[in-house]
């Protein structure tokens, strides 16, 4: 069976293997499975091999010291810039793109002793909640390839799922590693907004974008998570308060802990199924000497709108650098605006597209006062209803999705696909850090239970989605291509 | 139908009403929002640039500390206030000299607003509001096989300016004539490079001005429909392209016509404006807050250790050389001009250098050189120290002033020792009484027709008596003193 950072940090160091064997596992695992999954758009053989020989060096120098990512599998989401590397955001528009330099998120992993082996597949420019929306075709969940693996993520949720690598980065903008995490039955975490540096992380909201792992386990994820969190002088955004340790208080229970359960997140959307896992959830909770209230975010059912204006808006200034002037696809043509239009209509897909008009409609002359500056206020409230809540509580718990996993094609209306994020979104308009921890099955597809803490409080949503997995099963149930690698 | 004759005409119909914008590039080492360096000129094409002023995927803006501190000098010492909130904004529009396809500006929250500039025009003074000072970036350039892009075979773009820190200055339309608004300019302009923000050069475009005119019917209360003119870069350019626009406007307004908003650029080549853009074609740059950078919070203890660093300005400077060196208005002024100018004439003055002849030194004879050599004092072989000693020779009388005249022309750039010259040449003055006296007398002799034309009462005789002397002495002679010896003598028989 697939193991997780924590069992091959061990395995690495009493010998019984090496970075060299988990990558060569780690590529025949992907050559094996990739054909149906098309979790990875580029495999980065080269410098996996490289990295690979380099942590051999470190783990032999300082056995001791060296990171618990050193000599370690890994992937990373397309909207990553590695220095050489074709980095495409799942888009025409840079196909063929590489990047002269290294996003400070991934430099730190690979300072750590980390092998990327490639970049996995995801939504163009991370628009979406299904990865059917990459230039490259979509990916197919682990559990069932007729499914997808939720979004924008996909990629990287799905190689996790798979069993290729321990773990992978994505980003979440929207519920874009949360969702994609429970839909494939993995850990994944949206850190706290500027706790991770999103220098080299090629912009979809950049009030909304933050960088985070895929795991199987929870305190993989803590690890991941320390080895990239704290300030970086090249995001402003980035804070610079510090760091404190999550493993300290992973195993610190959640004992006295008041957890609460909004009523507007188990809405008439949720499906019956992944309500009932959902609840179950908060029995082992409570079970574990948790005490749940009801809780109430009444801006929920604003929140998704506000959200489907912010980030559009933002969009639509972030990409307008594919202009076709100095990289990536260009459309010859005679004059400079026919360029500039032949070239965004045939490197941009539909829902780029739909979103970059969007967010210029919100952005006009006449439109700004009504829409984007109406979206601000509503956000502030947004996130002072989170302010108000963990007052009452030390921590939300709920479903990450309203669904789990659906077929390919069944989402064709842009607006059903939106309703996805419904739950995660709040979380990314209020900066606050949540988490999807795997907690059930639904005729075999996973469900996730999404955990909510206040800004800044990384570690304690780390800690309650410890205590929860520690106390269940869920997470060493493997989908059949990580069942087949065992 | 020449200018000079329609403007005084039209002005007794129409008030003129002109406001200006400047744009002036910060002298940061580095640029806006990356580490690249500022100096774009001197540069390959493309050689300054790194992945965040070229606007690849995934970078993000670090906001210059020295631009900021810069541009919170330049509106203090325009009496500006500092709000303590301010943020950056993205002003959207694309172009190929504009990578990331937005700007980093400042929109409804500038670092700096209500400031004011009083200048001199024509003996009145006039004071012109400061709407705001705020801080954007530079874009590229571009150089097109042709005229203009749209009709260019190729166009290359040079990235080396993109990002450079750029302080847009809007002025209030508290202008009434294109006089005032070069003087605004020239006085602008002083007060940036004194400060030690700008270098003031418009032809190279890091001082560059666009300015809105429009004519509105005497007594009127309404302002009149405005028109932008921009490509003007020089003083002179903004003065004539705005007296060409008064002149086409009021030819407009006299026919009845009505004016419309567009922006028109100045063709030096054919003295008038031609039209750009129309109001409908104007841009919607779609301004929102910058999300990759926070606001900032400007508190009043930076402010005041920006005030330290503010230099005294130059009005302030040439009101207390008036006073306290007793020089008159106008060489105050021209001793003033630039800091450079100031700071050396203090220097002069500070070495022994008396007060006056410091000023009619530095602002002739050396002002002089320096054109001519196009190379300003403290850079020449003579130096600041060098003029100073020669000047102390000329104070204490030891040479005379053409002597002195003589060396500094020949110093000026080779360089030297004024004070070991005059003593290896024998340069110095002849001011003893006893010689002088004694050549008096032969030169009286020698020319007894001039002698006697003098005591007749022919002042002009005594010219050819003191050349006959000075000629004695090989043009060493102290002359005033001669003049005063042949005098006596001529009176005394």
């Amino acid at each position: 069976m697939p193991r997780t950072i924590s069992e091959l940090g061990i395995a690495l160091r009493d010998g019984s293997t090496t970075p060299r064997a988990l990558l060569a596992e780690a590529l025949a695992h992907v050559e094996r499975s990739d054909k149906d999954l098309n979790a990875y758009l580029t495999v980065t053989r080269e410098l996996a091999e490289q990295q690979a020989a380099a942590a051999v060096h470190m783990l032999e120098d300082h056995p001791e010291t060296a990171s618990p990512l050193c000599g370690i599998p890994m992937a990373l989401k397309d909207v990553l810039c590695v220095d050489g590397i074709e980095t495409t955001a799942g888009s025409k528009m840079l196909r063929g793109f590489k990047p002269p330099y290294t996003g400070t998120a991934v430099q730190r992993l690979f300072d750590a002793g980390a092998v990327c082996i490639g970049k996995t597949n995801c939504d163009e420019f991370a628009m979406g909640s299904s990865t059917e929306n990459s230039a490259y075709g979509p990916v197919g969940n682990p559990w069932d390839i007729e499914r997808v693996p939720g979004g924008s993520s996909g990629g990287s949720a799905a190689t996790v799922a798979a069993g290729s690598v321990p773990y992978s980065l994505g980003t979440d903008t929207g519920g874009s590693i949360r969702q994609p995490a429970a839909l494939s039955g993995v850990v994944g975490f949206k850190p706290t907004y500027g706790r991770i540096s999103r220098y080299g992380l090629i912009a979809f909201a950049s009030s909304l974008d933050q960088i985070g792992p895929f795991t199987r386990t929870v305190e993989d994820c803590a690890l991941v998570y320390s080895a990239i969190a704290g300030h970086d002088p090249r995001d402003s955004t980035s804070d610079p308060r510090a760091v404190d340790d999550p493993l300290a208080s992973l195993r610190a229970g959640v004992a006295g802990m008041r957890l609460g359960i909004p009523r507007e997140y188990l809405g008439e959307g949720t499906e019956p199924g992944v309500r009932a896992a959902v609840e179950a959830a908060f029995r082992v909770l409570e079970a574990q000497g948790a005490t749940l209230q009801d809780v109430s975010l009444p801006s929920t059912d604003v929140a998704l709108s506000v959200y489907y204006i912010i980030a559009p808006a933002e969009c639509s200034s972030n990409l307008a650098r594919y202009d076709g002037v100095r990289f990536g696809n260009r459309v010859e043509r005679a004059s400079l605006t026919d360029m500039y239009l032949q070239t965004r209509e045939a490197g941009f897909g539909n829902e780029v597209k739909r979103r970059i008009m969007l967010g210029t409609y919100a952005l006009s002359s006449g439109y700004y006062d009504a829409y984007y500056r109406q979206a601000q206020k509503v956000r502030t409230l947004v996130s002072q209803e989170f302010d108000g809540v963990f007052k009452e509580v030390d921590a939300i718990v709920c479903p990450t999705s309203p669904s789990v996993a659906f077929p390919m094609g069944s989402r064709d209306d842009p607006l059903s696909m939106y309703m996805c994020d419904v739950v995660t979104l709040p979380a990314n308009l209020a900066g606050v850090p949540g988490i999807s921890v795997p907690c059930g099955f639904v005729d075999g597809l996973p469900v996730g239970l999404q955990v909510i803490a206040p800004r800044f409080e990384d570690s304690r949503v780390l800690r309650v989605a410890h205590a929860y997995e520690q106390a269940t099963s869920f997470h060493t149930v493997l989908s059949p291509y990580a069942s087949e690698a065992a | 139908m020449t200018e000079a004759a329609t403007i005084p005409s039209a002005l007794d119909r129409y008030e003129v009403v002109i406001g200006l914008e400047v744009h002036a590039q910060l002298l940061t080492r580095s640029k806006m929002f990356c580490p690249c360096p500022a100096d774009y000129t001197s540069a390959a094409p493309n050689e300054n640039t790194c992945p965040v002023c070229l606007g690849l995927p995934g970078v993000l803006p670090v906001i210059n500390q020295q631009a900021v501190e810069y541009t919170v000098r330049t509106a203090l010492a325009l009496h500006c206030d500092i709000p303590p909130f301010t943020k950056f904004d993205r002003k959207n529009y694309f172009y190929p000299d504009l990578p990331k396809g937005y700007q980093i500006s400042q929109y409804d929250l500038p670092l700096s607003i209500n400031g004011h500039l009083e200048f001199p025009v024509g003996g009145e003074t006039v004071r012109c509001g400061i709407t705001r000072v705020h801080l954007e970036e530079d874009t590229g350039t571009m150089h097109h096989a042709g005229d203009v892009l749209q009709s260019a075979m190729s166009s290359l773009i040079d990235l080396n300016r993109c990002g450079v820190p750029l302080m847009e200055i809007v002025g209030e339309p508290d202008l009434r004539a294109p006089e005032a608004a070069r003087e605004y300019l020239v006085r602008l302009r002083q007060i940036l490079t004194y400060i030690g923000v700008n270098d003031g050069n418009l032809e190279q475009g890091s001082f560059r001005c666009d300015a809105n005119i429009s004519l509105r019917p005497r007594g009127a209360q309404e302002l009149g429909v405005k028109v932008e003119v921009k490509n003007m870069n020089s003083f002179r350019a903004v003065q004539r392209a705005l007296e060409s626009e008064i002149e086409r406007q009021t030819s407009v307004l006299d026919a009845g016509g009505t004016l419309v908003q567009e922006t028109r650029g100045w063709v030096e080549a054919h003295g008038r404006t031609i039209s750009q853009r129309s109001k409908e074609q104007a841009h919607d740059y779609r301004y929102f807050p910058e999300p990759d950078l926070p606001p900032l919070r400007l508190d009043a203890a930076f402010v005041e250790r920006v005030r330290a660093t503010l230099p005294e300005l130059p009005e302030a400077r040439a009101h207390r050389f008036q006073e306290q060196y007793g020089l008159t208005a106008y060489d105050a002024a021209v001793l003033t001009d630039t800091r450079e100018e100031a700071d050396t004439y203090e220097a002069l003055v500070g070495a022994g250098v008396p007060a006056k002849l410091a000023a009619n030194w530095q602002s002739g004879d050396v002002a002089a050189l320096a054109n001519e050599h196009r190379m300003p004092l403290q850079h020449s072989g003579l130096g600041v120290e060098g003029l100073a000693s020669l000047l102390r020779l000329v104070d204490s009388g030891a040479i005379n002033g053409p002597t002195a005249k003589e060396l500094l022309a020949e110093l000026y750039v080779a360089g030297g020792n004024p004070e070991a010259l005059v003593r290896d040449r024998g340069l110095a003055q002849v001011s003893d009484t006893a010689e002088l006296t004694a050549l008096v007398d032969a030169a009286i002799a020698a020319n007894p027709a001039a002698a006697a034309d003098f005591r007749a009462g022919k002042q002009q005789a005594l010219g050819q008596l003191m050349r006959s002397v000075k000629e004695a002495t090989g043009g060493k002679a102290d002359m005033p003193l001669v003049n005063r010896l042949l005098r006596d003598r001529l009176s005394e028989q």
